[in-house]
């Protein structure tokens, strides 16, 4: 096997979950209806913990355009050629098969927060009695002049929820010349996902190394530095890339010239480069901005950490990387999954009239590869505070890998495959 | 990987009707504003059978279970060949003792250490009982 069959073999191991059908008694035509928007982490985890929580008594549909689930996280080894699109793609059949979620494939188009019903892309709409977004996360084109066109044009491809521009982003990298130069520009935090930026360079780094070891690798950082497990990548990029991968703090992208592959800083010297991967600010997923929610900094959405319902609008619950998260918790597909929990569980207690759990928890989980074969973590637990009503890292608990290992790879496939199976399985 | 199939719409459910008495009556399903959530919680008080019997304990240990599910699997169901262990059937004994050693840093781990500091005696045991019950 090559590294690539290896890493394969990895991450698909075995597709199938071991998870009952879980089918209600009770259900009936007037079941009360939750609405879930959006079929990533958090909002497939929502559809099928409803369903779970509620012993199938609640009436769950389940809105993405997406025809299948593709992984954001493990989507820098597709931009390393080590996996393909399709080892990270999940049908959303399980949702409804195994527990009985009503898909539709449509985008909405508008929310009626008073009317309490969604309009769809497609036409029509759908009344509810409680209703989860999960938008993910919308590029601040904005932000960076030329950036929207650039990558109109597929000059500048950000890969920054996967899917074909994630391809799009290997092949770029594969053209590119024995000598050429790839560059990362790093947004300031909040961003989604805080290592994989910091991942998808050494991932980049490995790829060059190993066929075009004339190459280099730039990361250019609007941080002041690397912003998660800054030691172990800085270390794995001294062991094992030397000179191919140089980082630069204080890089903050201000405009880019798409055809002569040029990045301008507000204060750092123009980057030139071979293939160029400017990540843009993000914030709040359109649909959240588009419905007034996301009221901090015209950015994330704010929620009741009890119920993760939002501050401006009852009924609504809104998960994931939306959201103003909580103090020192980052924006990631773990967290996404794990507010989902929490929220699905206010939801049946909401509707049973049932006292809310006191003292919901969340954990986390991120793992990062920092080259094809060792993989590091970061890794949280995080209990509600009543007082400060926000979820806060429980203290002594949480840390980073000691140090970077073969044996985490392992634990990083694991990690992908049982969460895809919570969520979708 | 199978297709999603085309969209449907409507309030059909996907489980079918067994004549039950649930609890929860949809205010969707109804004129606007007929019903309330006061109005859903009283029906439900006399309906009874609530949820299959699950109650306000029952929702809040599934719920603190889930915080398992990402890594270990729903309800401690991980997948086939996973290097992180099926939790679902544990003995309650070896659960609290394997924990107790993670949190004490006596047994190996790579991220179980970082995670079992982070849940208090009475939620570890609250875990061991639920996972021993699962099948």
């Amino acid at each position: 096997m090559n590294r690539r069959e290896v890493v394969r073999s990895l991450v698909l191991g075995s597709a199938t979950a071991g998870v009952p059908a879980c089918f209600g008694i009770w259900t009936r035509r007037s079941a009360a209806k939750v609405v879930v928007v959006g079929g990533g982490y958090g909002g497939a985890t929502a559809a099928k913990y409803l369903r779970l929580l509620s012993n199938g008594t609640l009436d769950v549909v389940l809105i993405e355009p997406a025809p299948q689930f593709i992984s954001a996280p493990l989507s820098n080894l597709v931009v390393g050629g080590l996996l393909q699109l399709t080892d990270l793609t999940v049908s959303y059949e399980g949702l409804r098969r195994r527990h009985g979620v009503t898909l539709i494939r449509d985008h909405v188009r508008s929310i009626d927060a008073v009317g309490r019903s969604v309009s769809l892309g497609a036409g029509g709409s759908i009344r509810y009695d409680k209703l989860v977004l999960s938008p993910g996360i919308d590029p601040m084109w904005g932000a960076i002049e030329g950036l929207e066109s650039a990558h109109a044009q597929g000059r500048i491809l950000p890969a920054w929820t996967a899917g074909p521009e994630t391809t799009g982003l290997h092949a770029q990298l594969a053209a590119m010349r024995d000598g050429g130069i790839f560059a990362i520009a790093i947004p300031e935090t909040p961003y989604r996902c805080p290592p994989a930026p910091y991942e998808r360079a050494s991932l980049a780094a490995a790829y060059l190394l190993r066929y075009k070891p004339k190459s280099k690798v730039l990361v250019l950082d609007a941080n002041q530095d690397v912003v998660a497990m800054a030691g172990l990548f800085k270390q794995a990029w001294r062991d094992l890339y030397g000179d191919i991968l140089e980082y630069r703090n204080h890089c903050k992208a201000i405009s880019v010239d798409g055809a002569a592959g040029t990045v301008r800083f507000e204060v750092a010297d123009d980057v030139t480069a071979d293939v160029l991967n400017v990540l843009p600010p993000v914030r709040a997923g359109t649909l959240a901005q588009q419905a007034g929610l996301a009221n901090v900094n015209a950015r994330w959405c704010e929620v009741d950490f009890l119920t993760f319902e939002s501050k401006l609008a009852k009924h609504i619950h809104i998960l994931g990387d939306s959201i103003q998260a909580a103090p020192q918790s980052p924006k990631s597909g773990h967290m996404a999954n794990a507010h989902a929990k929490v929220a699905a569980a206010a939801i049946v207690a909401e509707l049973q009239e049932w006292p809310l759990d006191p003292a919901p928890m969340l954990t986390n989980t991120c793992y990062s590869y920092v080259s094809a074969e060792e993989v590091i973590h970061s890794a949280a637990v995080y209990g509600y505070h009543a007082e400060e009503r926000t979820f806060k890292p429980v203290a002594g608990a949480g840390g980073v890998s000691p140090r970077r290992s073969v044996s985490e790879a392992q634990f990083a496939t694991a990690w992908a495959h049982n969460i895809w199976a919570d969520m979708l399985g | 990987m199978k297709q999603v199939p085309s969209a449907h719409f409507g309030t059909t459910p996907v489980v079918p009707d067994r004549g039950g008495r649930g609890p929860w009556r949809a205010a969707a399903a109804r004129r606007p504003g007929a019903l309330t959530l006061a109005a859903i919680g009283v029906w439900a008080a006399m309906g009874g059978a609530v949820a299959a019997a699950q109650t306000p304990a029952d929702l809040q240990v599934r719920s603190l279970a889930a915080t398992c599910a990402a890594c270990h699997g729903t309800d401690g169901n991980a997948v086939a060949s996973s290097a992180t262990p099926r939790l679902a059937g544990l003995d309650q004994d070896t659960f609290l003792r394997e924990m107790h050693e993670f949190r004490e840093g006596t047994r190996p781990s790579t991220v179980m250490q970082q995670i079992a500091k982070g849940f208090n005696d009475d939620q570890t045991e609250r875990l061991a009982k639920y996972f021993a019950g699962q099948k």
